[in-house]
This record gives structure tokens, sequence and C-alpha cells, in this order.
């Protein structure tokens, strides 16, 4: 199912899509959605230098899957200059003190490891995946581009140019360009209404001075969270540390200052003609942020309405009753300052009115009804029982400890979330529907063949 | 059925790099899990994998039938029966399978290839007695309701429009397909031609699912927190009763050696132009299919020579992949493909891709990058066996070869790889007249 798909095979797409960057967002919020039966032991330490280390050992396979997660995002560039965030990731690989592009990559990819950093909406990760046996090397390369990134001109400017040429081919893409509008009508100034990538102007805007000033005011010891999961003790961990990560040194940290969002004051409708077969289409509003009590209750009547695939409402109608798209869904992506509440729909041309008009009667009937005993017992089942699988592998553990500590969640939240979860009620679903899902003020981007679609 | 980013038939995703390597990113190497492998009287083949690592299994089964078996005039038929077998049988409603999975905190989906159909459930390992009964059901009791028939008709034809016909890089590996085959049915792609689709009727389906929906077309495979012999005992409850299907008459179909380049052009709304070659190769067990796809490697990957040389020095591509599958049941292509980078040209990322592909006839690889290659196949044997699911496609993989203990045999072809082998094998079949072009060229600004 889209957007709850962590153990099906992926379907890669090209190039700096802003879904996917929202879905990566998305898909480790979603992360945080598991527990019972199973717990994390996980062990977790504030270093010295302020770093949060987060620990668990798992020794069934000579492998160790390092996260890290430093917070800086696009909430802290500014925004003639958006894209730093980015483009400061995309070049910690690229060239340290000792090491040059090619060294980096053909050193990590000589003994087969995974080596990858780059920005989300609200954090930034770098991730390193070895064998056991290669775990040294594996860390002097994971700590020579944290500590010694150079940013050389040249590198700036191939990266630049590969940014903007990806950019310019996802233009192609009728998903990609719906949902940059959509961020666009929603947010506004705000960083969360641009692309993570930046577009091309603010791109250029940005030198070697402001990516040195990025790196070194953020990624900071002090505000920043590792996982190291895998056969490896914490013992073990602690000596790599030393001995790779301690000229690590901390810092002060602005504090982030952000517009503030009015939100919609009436429907907003955005129309983009293309020649196309289908009209691709996202209508939906500002959602809440990740710290909101209500996202649990939030999260289940999601679940109800689009989220949970061909259990869902839209599915069904849309898809299964009527035939009318290949995918329907709804979300809730929250994060840090802010969310998105997005419904998102491929449909042939001729039955894009059609489609949303489903659509916002489905809204409202989430409003105006409370859902069956059925609906709320399959959608907790599914969002506590999940848990086990979600969080399978070790690269997935990595990731959901490092998230759940940003978050602020605590480290038991694998054991909490089933109770969050069974303690939402019918009437909490209405409430929730009532309060979040509005189908008169929202926006419509709508990507068609304008004229066969009736726009 | 399979929503866009939840299976569906494999598409190939022109920026993504599948070879062999990448796909035994998942085999059990080290520590290998035993496989039990069972047979049923009834000709069911059945594979078992004790993971007990977390409190999650796999359940899996894989139909002998794609898009290679589609009778003439019915391409896509495949694809759109695995859409149906999520519409119910007489005693579980349309989608209640689905439901009944993600209740249980599981996914299910499937997907559909060129050789294969596989239906796939995540669970928790308690729960896994659910795929067993349901799975049993409908390979025997579908329904195949006129309406649900015209409904899910009309879903894939969506699908199609998503991803083929609104893709512009999708399309033209259609055209580049379709150009490099002839005679072969891989010359139609699996979702189907549209008006093809469009006269698929319950009549078609339910042939085609009495044809090859029968236990002996068909292997289970479990991996993850089970255990063999009380899993066998419920498969054998459940499944034991089916009867065989009919004969099967194999593919004959055989693509005629090609005698000269072929190419084809494609105008369509896009952002920029697109380059695609693909050569005919053989697949594994070929002694030759190793070394392609060390070759493959050796082109890839961001220390590889085609982001080296084509995307960061010569900068006359945006991205540019080379990828070869050689587990398919016939033989297939290696493509080799990119992204002409804003203001760039067609040709000259055109001609660089030769060259890339000459320089490795004319002199073979260094030491150091096929032990690279061999050294990233390792590795990633390891790692991926952290998930249960790609520990299960593996098995797949080589079982619709025939039999999955070639994935050890093809281990072993690949440790033996020698640089000169590569550069063999790039003389041998790629060469000009070996290969279909095509062009994308971008209209509509």
């Amino acid at each position: 199912m889209r957007r709850m798909r962590s153990a099906a095979p992926s379907i890669p797409d090209r190039g700096q899509s802003v879904l996917l960057l929202a879905l990566a967002v998305f898909m480790a919020v979603l992360l945080i959605g598991c527990a019972q039966v199973w717990a994390i032991e996980a062990r977790r330490e504030v270093r010295p230098d302020g770093l949060v280390l987060l620990h668990a050992e798992k020794n069934n396979l000579p492998i160790v899957e390092v996260t890290l997660l430093v917070k800086a995002s696009p909430s802290d560039e500014p925004p003639e200059k958006a894209g730093l965030a980015n483009l400061v990731a995309e070049l910690l690989p690229e060239g340290t003190k000792t090491r040059t592009s090619e060294q980096i990559s053909e050193e990590i990819e000589f003994v087969g490891g995974g080596l990858d950093a780059s920005a989300g909406r609200d954090y930034t990760t770098i991730t390193l995946s070895v064998l056991k046996k290669d775990i040294d090397k594996g860390f002097e390369l994971f700590s020579d581009i944290l500590l010694n990134p150079v940013f050389p001109e040249d590198e700036i400017s191939r990266k630049k140019e590969l940014i903007k040429g990806g950019l310019r081919q996802s233009e192609e893409d009728p998903e990609f360009v719906a949902q940059r509008e959509f961020r666009k009508a929603l947010y506004g100034p705000h960083p969360y209404g641009r692309l993570i990538s930046g577009s091309p102007s603010t791109i250029d805007a940005i030198g070697r001075d402001d990516l040195l000033w990025f790196y070194r005011t953020f990624y900071r010891p002090n505000n920043s969270i590792l996982a190291v999961v895998g056969d490896i003790s914490y013992e073990e961990v602690e000596a790599l540390l030393d001995r790779y990560l301690s000229g690590w040194k901390p810092g002060v940290v602005p504090e982030v200052e952000l517009p503030a969002t009015p939100g919609l004051k009436e429907k907003v409708e955005i129309t983009i003609d293309r020649s196309l077969t289908q009209a691709s289409m996202l209508l939906g509003h500002l959602g809440i942020k990740r710290s909101n009590p209500d996202y649990y209750a939030v999260s289940v009547m999601n679940y109800i309405l689009g989220g949970g695939g061909f259990a869902s409402r839209l599915m069904s109608r849309i898809r299964d009753d009527m035939g009318l798209a290949y995918d329907v869904y709804s979300s809730f992506d929250s994060g840090m300052y802010g969310g998105i509440f997005e419904v998102g729909v491929q449909t042939k041309n001729k039955s894009a009115k059609t489609v949303i008009g489903v659509i916002l009667d489905e809204l409202e009937r989430m409003r105006r009804e409370p859902v069956t005993d059925a609906e709320l017992g399959d959608a907790k089942a599914f969002l506590t029982g999940s848990f086990p699988r979600r969080l399978d592998t070790m690269k997935k553990i990595a990731a959901f400890l490092t998230v759940t500590e940003f978050y602020g969640l605590g480290i038991d939240y694998d054991r909490k979330y089933p109770q969050y979860i069974d303690s939402v009620t019918k009437e909490d679903v209405l409430s929730v529907a009532r309060k979040y899902l509005d189908p008169e003020r929202y926006v419509l981007v709508v990507v068609a063949d304008l004229k066969k679609a009736g726009f | 059925m399979a929503t866009r980013h939840g299976g569906g038939f494999i598409r190939r995703v022109a920026s993504l790099y599948i070879s062999l390597l990448a796909l035994l990113l998942c085999l059990p190497l080290a520590a290998s899990a035993e496989v039990k492998e069972y047979r049923l009287d009834n000709g069911l083949k059945v594979l078992i994998a004790e993971d007990h690592k977390a409190p999650v299994a796999t359940f899996q089964i894989w139909y002998r039938v794609g898009s290679r078996n589609e009778p003439a005039g019915k391409t896509g038929i495949s694809h759109l029966l695995e859409h149906m077998m999520f519409k119910g049988t007489p005693e579980y409603g349309s989608k209640v399978f689905s439901r009944l999975v993600q209740k249980n905190g599981g996914i299910d989906n499937a997907y559909t290839t060129r050789d294969y159909t596989a239906y796939y459930q995540v669970l928790a390992s308690d729960r896994i007695g659910l795929s067993v009964r349901l799975e049993a059901d409908r390979m025997e009791n579908l329904l195949l309701a006129p309406a649900d028939v015209r409904d899910e008709r009309s879903v894939v034809m969506e699908e199609r429009r998503m991803r083929y016909e609104d893709d512009p890089q999708s399309s033209l590996y259609e055209e580049v397909v379709a150009a490099a085959f002839k005679v072969h049915p891989y010359h139609n792609p699996v979702i189907g031609w549209m008006s093809e689709l469009a006269s698929i009727g319950r009549q078609d389906l339910l042939r085609y699912y009495k044809r090859f929906y029968s236990p002996d077309n068909a292997v289970i495979i479990v991996a993850g927190d089970v255990k063999a012999d009380e899993l066998i005992r419920e498969i054998r409850e459940s499944f034991g009763g089916i009867p065989r299907g009919p004969e099967k008459e194999p593919v004959t179909s055989e693509e005629p050696p090609q005698k000269g380049e072929k190419r084809v052009y494609l105008r369509k709304e896009a952002k920029l132009p697109y380059v695609m070659a693909a050569y005919h190769v053989p697949g594994f067990p070929d002694g030759d299919s190793a070394a392609i796809d060390v070759l493959a490697s050796i082109l890839s990957g961001k220390s590889g020579r085609l982001y080296r040389n084509l995307v960061r020095d010569k900068k006359v591509a945006l991205n540019a992949y080379a990828s070869y599958s050689g587990l398919n049941v016939d033989p297939y292509l290696f493509f080799i493909e990119g992204t002409v980078p804003p203001g760039g040209d067609a040709g000259d990322l055109e001609k660089a891709l030769y060259e890339e592909i000459d320089r490795l006839k004319e002199t073979p690889p260094s030491e150091r990058e096929v032990q690279k290659a061999k050294n990233q196949m390792e590795a990633a044997f390891i790692m991926g066996q952290d998930s249960i699911s790609f520990q299960a496609r593996v098995l797949g993989v080589f079982e619709m070869l025939g039999d999955w203990r070639l994935k050890d045999r093809y281990i072993e072809a690949i440790r033996g790889v020698t640089p000169e082998d590569v550069q063999r094998v790039a003389r041998k079949y790629f060469t000009r007249e070996n290969r279909t072009v095509g062009i994308l060229i971008p209209e509509g600004g």
C-alpha cells in the first residue's frame, strides 16, 4: 500500500522528488507506529559533548547499521538560500581534508558498504552500513565526512548542476509538480512551503561561505543523535566514538525562527495544463505537528479515511467500487513545525471532477458520523499489530531510534504506542475529524490536460 | 492489485540498477538459513526457511505464469488476473483477504513479471495460518464476477496510464523492448497494450486461471519465524486436496539473432532527452551470465565508470545506468542508458556510452574493479539476509529458473569471474549489430 509499504519492494524514482523526500519524512514518522509483544532493548546515553547515543545489540548477522541524525534542516536556512541544508549534506562525501570525492566512494564501495548523507524536512541523516569486519574502515570514513568536509569549489558547482538538472527532470513528473505547488500554496514563505532541494535561483545564490557557516553552526554533537545497531557491544561503540569522534566539538546552536502559517481563508484551486492522459491531483490543507496530543486519534482516523490502503474508505469507493484510480490515499504528514493533510490520486482526465466529488463527500462523512466499531477495531489492530514487521531489520531499528529521540517520544515509545492507539475511541475519531478535516477550505492542485478534465 | 508503491508488476524504472548482484543483495550466505523442501502429491512445491530473529514471517506463492505465456491479442491478462485474485471467492468476498491481513497487522500484495506472478503477505508469525487458508482458497475458487472484471480492468487501464503513457522514460523502455524482440513474447509489456487490455473478458480470465493456477504450477515460499514441520502440516491440509491442472504447453518462441542495429525515436512531452541502448544477452545459467553481471557492476555505483566518467568528468549525462538481470526464463536484455543534462546533446551521451563499452572490449577491467564487484556481492548477501522478504524472493527467483539451489552455483560463478572474462563477454555481445537504441525527444518545453 502506498505509504505503508516498508516490507514491500520499493520502486525508486528518479532524482530530487519532493514527494520522495516528503515520503521519507513521513515513513520515518510512520515508523513510530508500533509495539506490543516485541520491545527493542536499547540503551540511551548522553555523551559529555552532548551527543545522544542510542545503542541496540543484535547478533543475528555480522553487520552494523549506523544512523546519525543532525538537527539541521531547511528550517535553519535563509529563504533566499533555500537548498543550503540539502547542498551541505550532498557535499559531505565530496571531499575531506585527506580524501577526494573519488577516494571516498571507492573506499566505501570496495568493501560493499553504504555511506549516505541526505537532508529531510526536519533533519539531516548520515547513514553507514557495513559488515562487522569493516567497522573500522566504515567509521573512519563516516567520521571523516562528518568532521572534515572541505566543500571544494569544483564539487560545489558540479553538485549544483546535478541538483538543478534533477529538478528539471522532475518537472516531467506530474506528482512532483503537484506536490511543489501544493506545499507552496499551503505554507507560503514558511520553509515547509518550498522544496528541500531549493530552486535553481536559490541554489545559485549559495556560496562556499554559506556552506561552511551552515556546517559549522549546525553539525555539532550537542545538536545530533547517533544510533548504532547490530553486531557490536556498547563498549565497542564507545571505543569507536573515542577514537573517531573525539575531535567533534560542541557549539552554540541558534533557535529556529519561522514565519507564521495563517491557514486558508477559502478554497484555493491551482490548475496546471499538461499533455497527459491522467489528472494528477492533490487536495488538502494544514495538518498537525508531530507533538500534537491528537496525533494518535488522527492516525486512526486517517487509516480509516485513506491511510489504510485497501481497508480505507477512499480506496474502497474510488478504486474498488468505481474503478476510477489505481491509487488513492490520504495522509497526515506531521513534522516538528507543522503538518500537512493531503489526499492524492491519479485518474483519467475526464474522471477528475467525479473523483474530487467523492473525496469531498468522504471528508464530510468522516465529520458527520462516527466510524463503525469494525472500522475502529481494524484500524487499531493494524496500527498496533504491525509493529514487529515495521522494525524487522537493523536499518529500520536504527532509523526508528533516532527519530523517536528527535521528536521526544521516549526510549520506551515502542511499548507505549499501542496504549496510545488502544485508548482512541469513536468519539475521539469523530472529534479529530471535525477539528482537522475541512471540506470547505482546502487547496486543490490539478495537473492534467485541463480541457479534457473539465477545468 | 497492488497500489503503486506497494508492488504491482515489476516496472522497470529507468534509473534503477537491477542486476543479479543487486538482487542477490539478499542471498543468505554466511550463516545461511537452512531451506527445507517439500513436494505434495498434487505437484505443489514448498520451500521453508526458518529465521527466528523477529516474530515475523512472509508467506509467498509464486505461479509459473507471466506475460511470456499470454495468448495473442490478450496481452496483460496475467497482470489483470493478478488484480482479480484480490476480488474474492464465494467464501471470502472482494478485498476480504487484504482486510484480514491488515487487521492482523500484516501487509499483502502481489506482482506480475514476464515469467511469473507472485503473491505475498508479511505477518506476525503466529498469524501465518491465515495466509495458508486464504491462498489455498483463491487458488481454486476465484469468483471473477463480471462487474468486478469490468471495474478492475478500468483500474489496470489507469495503472497503465500512470506508469507508461504519462511517463516518458517508461514509454521509451516499452518502445525499445518491443523493437528488440520481434518474435519472442518478451516483445509485449507485462501490463499489456491498451486495446488488448480492453478486450479481456471474464471468459478469457477464467480460462487462463484454470490453465495456470494449479498446485503443480506453483511454489510456496515461507521465510521467517515459523516451525517448518508444523507449517507443512497446515499446508498439506489446505492445499493437498486441490487437483492438478491441465498439462502446460511450453513456450517455444525463440528470438532469432539480431542482424543489425535497430533505432527507435519517441517524441513525447518531457524536459530532457533520454538515451537507451539494449543488447541481447544470455541469462543464467549460461556460462557468460556471471561475467555480464560483473560488467554491469563495474559500470555502476558512484565509484563505477558511468558516474565517474560520464556524469562527473565529461558531464554528458545527468545520470547514467547499466542494468542486467540474467534471471529471466528466456534470454533478455542488457541496458545502458542515461539522461542528457540541460543544454546537453543526446548524440554526445550515446557516443560516450559506447566509449565505455569499447574501453572494456579493448582493455580488461582492473583486478580491483572485479574484486570490488565481488566484495559488493558478498556484503550484499549478508546484509540482505536481514530481510525475510528478500530471502524468500531470492529463493523464488531461482526456483522459477528450475531450482532454488542454483543460487549457490550463481555465487560460485561470480567468484570465478576474471577481468579477461569481462573483456570476452564485452566483445561477444556488445556489438553494434546486436543493439536496439531508443532516443526520447522532448516535446512541449
